[in-house]
Order: C-alpha cells, then structure tokens, then sequence
C-alpha cells in the first residue's frame, strides 16, 4: 500500500465504477461524496512510512509508488494539500444531486480529482502538464453534456488548453539548461517566455479568457463552477512548483511584478465585465477571471504564499453557493415568461422549453427571486463574498491583499478594489432583476427543503468565515508550507 | 535498402507535409480519417529517428485508435457534414492558399527555431513545423468536432516529433498516447454527443 494507490487509485476506481452505476443518481452521489470523506479521515489517521498494525496483520503505507521508471511521490508535507482538496470535492459532490449537475458530474468529478492529484504527486513534476491535459479532456463530458451539442466555450477551451501543453513541456527541457549554465541570459528568457505562454494558456489569462464566460454561459453552472474552482487551483499549484523548484525563476524581481500587472488586468477586465453583463451564468465567469487574477496578486505579495492558500476555502465556499443558487434559477425558468396569459392561454400550441444557456439570461429572470428568495440570496451574497465585500468569507483575506498593495503601490491597490466593487455591481444588478417584475408576486419560499437547507448553510458559513476567519484561515494559510523554498511571513488579518 | 533509409527523414517530411494539406483540402470526412492514418505512419517515421523503433510505432498506434474512434463516430451520427462543407471550391483554393502561406512561414522561420534547438535535425523540425502550422490554420477555419480533433492531433503531432529528439522517457511517451488517444475520445464524443439521451434530472 502507497500514499499514491489511495489517493489517486482509490477516487479514480470508485469513479469508473460510479460511472457504471449512475442510473441510480441518489446513491451515485452519495457513495461519491462520502468517498472523498472517507479519504479525508484516512488521510488525518494513517501514518505515512510507518508500521500500522490492525490485529494479527501489520502493514506499512509508503509515499512513493513507481511506474514506467518515474516516480508518484506523495509525502507528509502533502497531507494537509491533499485534506483541503477532498474535504472541497466532498462539500461540492454533497450538493450535487440538488443542482441536478447531471449523471456524469460525480464518477467523472472523481476521476478528475484522482488524475489533478497524481499531477501534483509525479516526479519530475514537469510530467503534470500531460496529466492536466488528461484531466481537461475528462472534464469535456462536465461541460457538455449529453443531449446537447459543444459550444464555443467548450471547443475554445479544448483547444486553448491543449495549446498549453507543449509550452510547459518544451520549457522543462530549456530549463535542465538553465540550471547548466545560468549565466546564459538567452537561454533564461526563452525558458521564461515559454512558461509564461503555456500559464497564460493554461489558467486563461487575458487575452486568452473567452472560454471562460462561454462556459459560464452553455454549460450547467455547478459543473462549470467545479471545472473554474479545481482547474485554476491545480494549474496554480503547478506554477508554484516552478517557482518552488528553481532558485532563478524564484528570486527574479520582474516575474512577480509580470505576475502583478496580469493580476491587476484580470481583475479589472473581470470585475469590470462582469458589471456589464446580462447572464448571470456570464457574471460567474467574468468573476472566475476576477478570482484567477486575485491569485496571481497573492503569489506576487511575497514573500508569502499563505494568502494565496488561505483565499481558497471562502472561494471555494462561495463558488459553490453561488453555482447552486444559478442552479436552482435555471431549473425554475425552463418556461419562458408569459407576458399577456389571456392570449397565451388561447394559445393551442404550448411554449417551448427554453435553451439552458437562455435560462439564466435577466430578461427571463424578472421577478424569480420573489418565488426563490433562498436562492436569491445565496446567489447575491456569494457574489458579493467572491468579490470581497464585508462581512463575508473573502473579506479578511482581500483586505490583507489590499493593504499589502497598498503599501507598495496604491494605485495598483485602488484598481484592485475598483474590479472588486464592480462584481458587487454586478452582484447588485443580478438582485434588482430577481426581485423585480411585471406583477409584484408575493414573497414565498418555494425551494425545496433540503436545497433550501444546503443554501442556508452554505450563507452562515460564508458569514462565520468572514466574522471568524481565525477558525479556518491560518489552517488553510499553513499549507504553504508544502513549498517548502518559498520564504513565508504570518498572515495578520 | 541502406539508401532507402537514408532517404526515410526527406520521405517521412514529404508525407507528413502532403498529408496535412490533404486533410486541410479534402471534404470527405472518409478521406480525413485515411489521411490522419497515413499522416501518422509518417509521424511514427520521423519519431523513429529519435526513438527506438519500438517506442516510435506507438504514435501510430495511438493515431490510427484516435482515428478509428473518429471514423466510428462519424459513421454513427446522422450526419450534415455535407451541408456544413458547402462552401466549397471557393474554399478550397484558399485553403490552398493558406496552406502555402503557412508552408513559406515555416521555411524562413527554421533557421531561427533550429537555433533555439540545435539537438533537433533540420528535416525533423521542418516535419514538426508544418505539422503545428497546419494544425493551427486547420483550427482556426473551423467550429466542427471532427476537424477541430484533427487539427489538435496534427499540431500535438508536431511538437511530438520534435519533443521526442529531447525526451526519450517512456513515461512521457505513454501520456502523450494517452493524450492522443483522449482527443480521439473527446472528438467522438462531441460528434455524437448531441444525439445521446440526455441525462439532467
């Protein structure tokens, strides 16, 4: 038994065979939110490279398994990385059957978890890159599902991903010469510039970032969250390994200030459009890019990483609010809205379902909220989490990220809090439509209970985690110290 | 047989480079996936001259999988390629057209990008380019699955070749096929995949 077999070997075998077994959709995501579960538990209790006994059988669970002469290596220093990622994969599988995310969402979000995890375990960790791709291809089915043809979105995500690739794989080999002959100025910025292609191809930095929105746009909104949530974290974390890795990539001073500029201009570009749309599934997009950009800012104010770790759980938190409350929206305006129902109801021919990428368009939101106040709320409030205002999940560590821009350079700060505040309006704009109508329906809870349930408590969370971020934050701010290179300072809220 | 060998490299590059134009040009998505299969005969050759034979033929194996899904695919759905491609011959000639602009970019940018790899032959890298230049001009002339997955399988194929003078790991050899083997997955997915049942609720 290694550390690899369970965490990677073990998801993935219950996903294939949850992926047989998804006729039986309540039981599907019930065995796929309890594995991740169970995998957590096993990971706080079981000692790595040491001898376990249960009974007359001893047994000992090394970290490293080896295969085709490579080596998949996941060690004590992963365990609490690994921890975050499971106990995040089993809050999202627990709603999943509530967000109706299709048959597929759970077996193939397992097989997607085992393969992001055996990226981060592979050595030489250049290998991840095919991994990432691997799991890009198995979240296709996520994204478009069956009885729909792909969109844009998804075909312009394939193929800009797919583009990535190469770039990462070709800068490993250029930076085995790097660290050669470092003095070789060239040599450093071929290696530089390459890497920098495959991220920005990768994480769908801007100009790169149309898949983003059109997703948002055609897909299911919780299947789309899961893939915006794990795929920008997974291919962050691949970054910092580089970063990790090599002490000239590391130490050069113009790569966090590239890493600045590109945060700031994604977090102006997706704050600042995401005011201006009217899909609400566009403004989770737009806000997703908001979010990608808020990660780069994190890696840039070093010399810390706890930032960057400790704004994944109330992102998380929120993403997934936000997704099951769009989810829930889209269920409930299947129908088009009837303007004149004396006519309509003369009407011999029944209106057509609309298409799911109308659904969550405003014109046929107006007035939804009065008849799904739970959803609504949630829906307002993630957005407003995710972008950082008070009280909620993301504040304590957005305003961290804002004094330390401010400290150095205040206009990159004030930008920051301008992309931050224009996802409020957004988020605003969002509410004023769902409450809004031709007739002023009367206010009733119209979720059902155990959806409305997921919704309250997921709101509550997001609030204790902004009014306590002592609780979970310095936990998830710790797993920093999986990069063990990188120089860290304690995070004060 | 020792001349025939010699001429492999030149002979390899000529397929590869006839093959991706053929599949840029031609309407029938039969043609496209014979053409991917010769395609990849020819890119297993160039990778032979890096790798072990042995290792090389699984590029070809994993190609002609890709494209056997491909053509199952194809053959399955009730298809209105023929409406979709109606733009033809107009299209084809500047196809052509491209196909040349592209084969010209290539040529008077090898000398710069042999430079940048000096480990990789020149008919080696003049076979990769053309293989990514093609793939790039195929995606960007189109929105339909089964091209879309051949224009990715062209341009992966590209750097494939080239990757395989520098990485020699049978590991790296085996994802990349397992890659290959995913797009051919994907491509038959997104042909077919609007008119499987749908699975919500």
């Amino acid at each position: 038994m290694s550390t690899p077999v369970l965490w990677i070997f073990v998801p993935a075998v219950v996903g294939i065979a949850l992926f047989f077994l998804r006729r039986w959709y309540r039981t599907t995501v019930l065995v796929g939110a309890l594995t991740p579960l169970f995998l957590t538990i096993i990971t706080l209790v079981l000692p790595i490279n040491e001898l376990v006994r249960l009974g007359p059988w001893a047994f000992k669970v090394s970290d490293t398994l080896v295969i085709l002469g490579r080596r998949l290596f996941l060690g004590v220093q992963d365990r609490p990385l690994v921890i975050l990622i499971y106990i995040l994969v089993a809050f999202w599988f627990s709603a999943a059957f509530e967000a109706r995310a299709g048959r597929m969402f759970v077996p193939v979000g397992l097989v997607l978890v085992a393969v992001w995890i055996a990226a981060l375990a592979v050595e030489p960790f250049l290998y991840a890159a095919l991994l990432l791709e691997l799991a890009v291809l198995l979240s296709i089915p996520l994204l478009s599902p069956p009885g729909t043809p792909p969109g844009r979105g998804v075909i312009r995500y394939l193929i800009f991903q797919t583009f990535g690739m190469p770039f990462i794989l070709l800068t490993g080999w250029l930076l085995a010469g790097v660290e050669s002959s470092p003095g070789d100025l060239d040599l450093v910025v071929r290696a530089t510039t390459l890497l920098g292609f495959g991220f920005v191809f990768l994480l769908g930095i801007f100009p790169f970032h149309s898949w983003l929105p059109m997703i948002a746009e055609e897909s299911h909104p919780y299947s789309a969250s899961f893939v915006f949530f794990f795929l920008p974290l997974m291919v962050s974390l691949f970054g910092l390994n580089f970063l990790n890795e090599y002490a000239w990539l590391r130490q050069s001073t113009n790569l966090y200030q590239i890493l600045r500029v590109g945060g700031v201009m994604m977090m102006l570009v997706g704050g600042g459009w995401a005011a201006l749309q009217r899909h609400m599934g566009r403004i989770l997009g737009f806000a997703i890019l908001m979010g990608t950009g808020a990660s780069l800012l994190a890696i840039s104010v070093l010399p810390s990483l706890e930032l960057f770790f400790a704004m994944q759980i109330p992102r998380a938190l929120a993403l997934a609010i936000w997704a099951l409350g769009l989810s829930i929206l889209q269920r409930t305006t299947a129908k088009p809205v009837v303007e004149n129902p004396e006519i309509e109801a003369l009407n011999t021919t029944p209106p057509q379902d609309l298409l799911p990428r109308e659904r969550l368009r405003f014109r046929n939101l107006l007035g939804v909220g009065r008849k799904l106040p739970v959803a609504t709320a949630a829906v307002t409030l993630a957005s407003f989490s995710f972008a950082g205002y008070p009280i909620l999940g993301s504040f304590p560590v957005y305003q961290v990220l804002w004094r330390n821009l401010a400290t150095g350079t205040p206009i990159i700060a004030a930008l920051v809090l301008f992309g931050s505040l224009s996802l409020g309006i957004g988020g605003i704009r969002s509410l004023a439509v769902l409450v809004m109508g031709a007739e002023q329906d009367a206010w009733r809870i119209n979720e059902h209970w155990l959806t409305a349930i997921f919704l309250i408590i997921g709101i509550l969370l997001m609030i204790l985690i902004g009014l306590f971020p002592q609780w979970v934050l310095p936990y998830a701010a710790s797993i920093s110290e999986v990069f063990s290179q990188m120089t860290s300072q304690t995070l004060v809220p | 047989m020792s001349k025939l060998l010699d001429l492999l490299p030149l002979l390899a590059t000529m397929l590869v480079a006839a093959t991706s134009i053929g599949l840029l040009i031609s309407r029938d998505w039969r043609w496209h996936i014979s053409l991917l299969g010769i395609q990849f005969a020819g890119i297993a050759a160039l990778t032979s001259l890096s790798w072990p034979l042995e290792m090389a033929i699984t590029k070809m194996v994993a190609g002609w999988m890709s494209g056997a899904v491909l053509g199952m695919a194809m053959a399955s759905v009730s298809s209105n390629w023929g409406r979709e491609e109606r733009f033809w011959p107009s299209g084809r000639i500047f196809r052509i057209l491209a196909a040349l602009m592209v084969a010209i970019t290539v040529f008077s940018a090898i000398p710069e990008i042999s430079k940048i790899l000096p480990q990789v032959s020149e008919l080696i890298m003049v076979g990769g380019i053309i293989l990514i230049g093609m793939g790039l001009l195929h995606l960007g002339l189109t929105a339909q699955p089964l091209r879309i997955s051949i224009g990715l399988l062209t341009m992966l194929s590209g750097f494939e070749v080239i990757y395989a003078s520098v990485e020699t790991s049978i590991l790296v050899a085996g994802l990349l096929a397992g890659v290959n083997i995913g797009l051919g997955l994907i491509g038959a997915y997104m042909i077919t995949v609007s008119e499987m049942e749908q699975e919500y609720e």
